[in-house]
């Protein structure tokens, strides 16, 4: 459970990100955060990876005060977490395999699990055929999978996703959305941060507006076309 | 750390050395300067030492004593200065074994001329004793005391080897540490630029790292790895220099300077070489280290 408790940040410029949010996230709940640009979107993503520190408040996540928490477990906490961007963040120089691998080498995972999960790993994300293939080689949706399946190998409990369909068109778009849905539904709690009105409606989640550090709605929004 | 964690991170490494080859090139040539310098030094400061050694043990005190001395006070006074516990060994040699040895010295081929002397000992009143010292540094001070006892005519030593040998020393320590000091800086300073590349080119890639879990430790090892490889190359290159050049050195001053064979005597490369192989290579990888990390934790705040 994500517990977001009369957070406020101001940063040192003096601009005021976000003003005394509260926010709970039932465990397996999938989320939508939306506000337009400058609405603190992308400084809550940056607060639930312990990027930064709120100026007030206190968020808990499985039972963990952020706050309290010493900087040498803050690596452990971030494997509960599982981290997909707007603009990917892939190795331009390894491959697929290599691309979702790197999210295991780096916590010292064995060769022989990685050599077993990654293979399963893209088959869930559809990629098993382009495991070969360098990011430069694969259209944005897929890029975007490939960053998905990194997020997820670890198994994580929590899934953020902070605009993953930016840089995608409707299309695509889409078929992510999709694919985070069938994430949620294995039971990892999914949180995605987005502008798309359009996408957020075609869901029908739990939205999160927030609008210049404030929020200001927090219901379930559309699903009724779908 | 696992196995395939240390792979990995040696990998890595050897990955951000190939990326920036030329600043990698450019800072093993400074460490191998540095440790080349260092080995020159070494093998200088090492060899005088020898050298020192073997004065010790080759140039003796001789003290000599009054004429009117009976060999029984001499004898007394020897085991006064046998009590010294600077003294490695000391040998009495009586007036007549010094007359015999100079006989063999200076009368090969003219023994009639010493016939000539028949039992009148020229050299009655020498007996003396030969001293050698644990530490020749303590010369001056046993010379001092010697002179100071009674009976005591007069103590031969040989000053000069011993002062030009310290001196050598003090001058070659401090030649050596300055240089040494300098490029030390300057090859840690190049590492720091090689590492700072290499940091820029993984900026991207150590975010990626951080942001999914990885700890301090495995986004800064393969930083410390091409450090430490590049310290460990620039320390093989002037090792594998040094053997050469000091084989051929000591063979050379050998021949040249036969004739003083017995003051430069040379430590053989089987002797020094595996103290500097231990001592380049340590300093090698301490320079790579030393030079990355303080790169790493100052660009890779995690």
């Amino acid at each position: 459970m994500i517990e977001i408790m009369n957070v406020s940040k101001t940063y040192d410029t003096g601009n005021k990100a976000l003003r005394n949010i509260n926010i709970q996230i039932e465990d397996g709940e999938f989320v939508f955060i939306m506000g337009r640009s400058g609405s603190g979107k992308s400084t809550l993503v940056k607060l639930l990876l312990k990027e930064t520190e709120p100026t007030s408040g206190r968020i808990v996540v499985n039972n963990m005060d952020l706050q309290k928490m010493p900087r040498r477990y803050v690596p452990k906490y971030r494997r509960m977490l599982g981290v997909v961007f707007q603009d990917f963040r892939l190795l331009k120089d390894r491959n697929v395999f290599e691309n979702v691998a790197f999210a295991q080498r780096v916590i010292g995972a064995p060769s022989r699990k990685i050599r077993e999960s990654v293979p399963a790993m893209l088959k869930l994300v559809g990629l098993s055929a382009k495991y070969k293939s360098l990011p430069q080689q694969l259209s944005g949706g897929e890029q975007q999978r490939v960053a998905i399946a990194r997020a997820l190998i670890n198994r994580p409990e929590v899934l953020l996703a902070d605009e993953p369909t930016g840089n995608l068109d409707h299309g695509n778009a889409v078929e992510i959305m999709k694919l985070l849905e069938h994430i949620n539904s294995l039971g990892t709690t999914v949180v995605v941060v987005t502008h798309s009105l359009e996408l957020v409606e075609q869901m029908g989640k739990r939205v999160i507006t927030l609008d210049r550090g404030r929020l200001i709605s927090d219901e379930v929004k559309g699903g009724l076309d779908r | 750390m696992s196995v395939s964690t240390f792979l990995y991170c040696l990998k890595q490494g050897m990955k951000n050395i190939c990326r920036n080859v030329w600043f990698s090139l450019a800072s093993a040539a400074t460490i191998s300067a540095c440790i080349f310098l260092f080995c020159l030094f070494f093998s200088v400061a090492a060899n005088v030492q020898y050298m020192v050694k073997h004065v010790e043990t080759t140039v003796g005190i001789t003290v000599l004593f009054d004429e009117d001395l009976s060999e029984e006070e001499i004898l007394a006074i020897g085991d006064q200065i046998a009590q010294q516990k600077e003294i490695e060994q000391m040998r009495y040699i009586s007036a007549e074994e010094a007359w015999e040895s100079f006989q063999k010295e200076y009368f090969v081929g003219n023994e009639e001329l010493a016939e000539g002397f028949a039992d009148d000992n020229p050299l009655a009143g020498s007996a003396s004793y030969v001293i050698y010292l644990k530490d020749i540094s303590d010369q001056d001070r046993m010379v001092s005391w010697l002179e100071g006892l009674a009976g005591v005519r007069k103590v031969n030593y040989s000053n000069s080897a011993v002062a030009g040998f310290s001196s050598f020393n003090k001058v070659v320590g401090l030649l050596s540490a300055v240089m040494i000091g300098v490029l030390l800086a300057v090859s840690v300073f190049l590492i720091n630029n090689t590492i700072s590349v290499a940091a820029a080119f993984r900026k991207q890639e150590s975010q990626i790292m951080r942001l999914i879990g990885a700890t301090n430790f495995m986004i800064r090892a393969p930083f410390i790895v091409e450090g430490v490889v590049i310290g460990m190359f620039g320390a093989a290159i002037p090792l594998a220099a040094m053997y050469f050049l000091y084989t051929k050195s000591v063979l050379y001053l050998t021949e040249r300077f036969r004739i003083l064979s017995d003051v430069f005597v040379f430590l053989p490369i089987r002797e020094i070489y595996p103290q500097m192989i231990l001592v380049a290579l340590a300093l090698g990888v301490g320079i790579g280290f030393v030079g990355s990390y303080m790169t790493i934790r100052k660009y890779l705040k995690v």
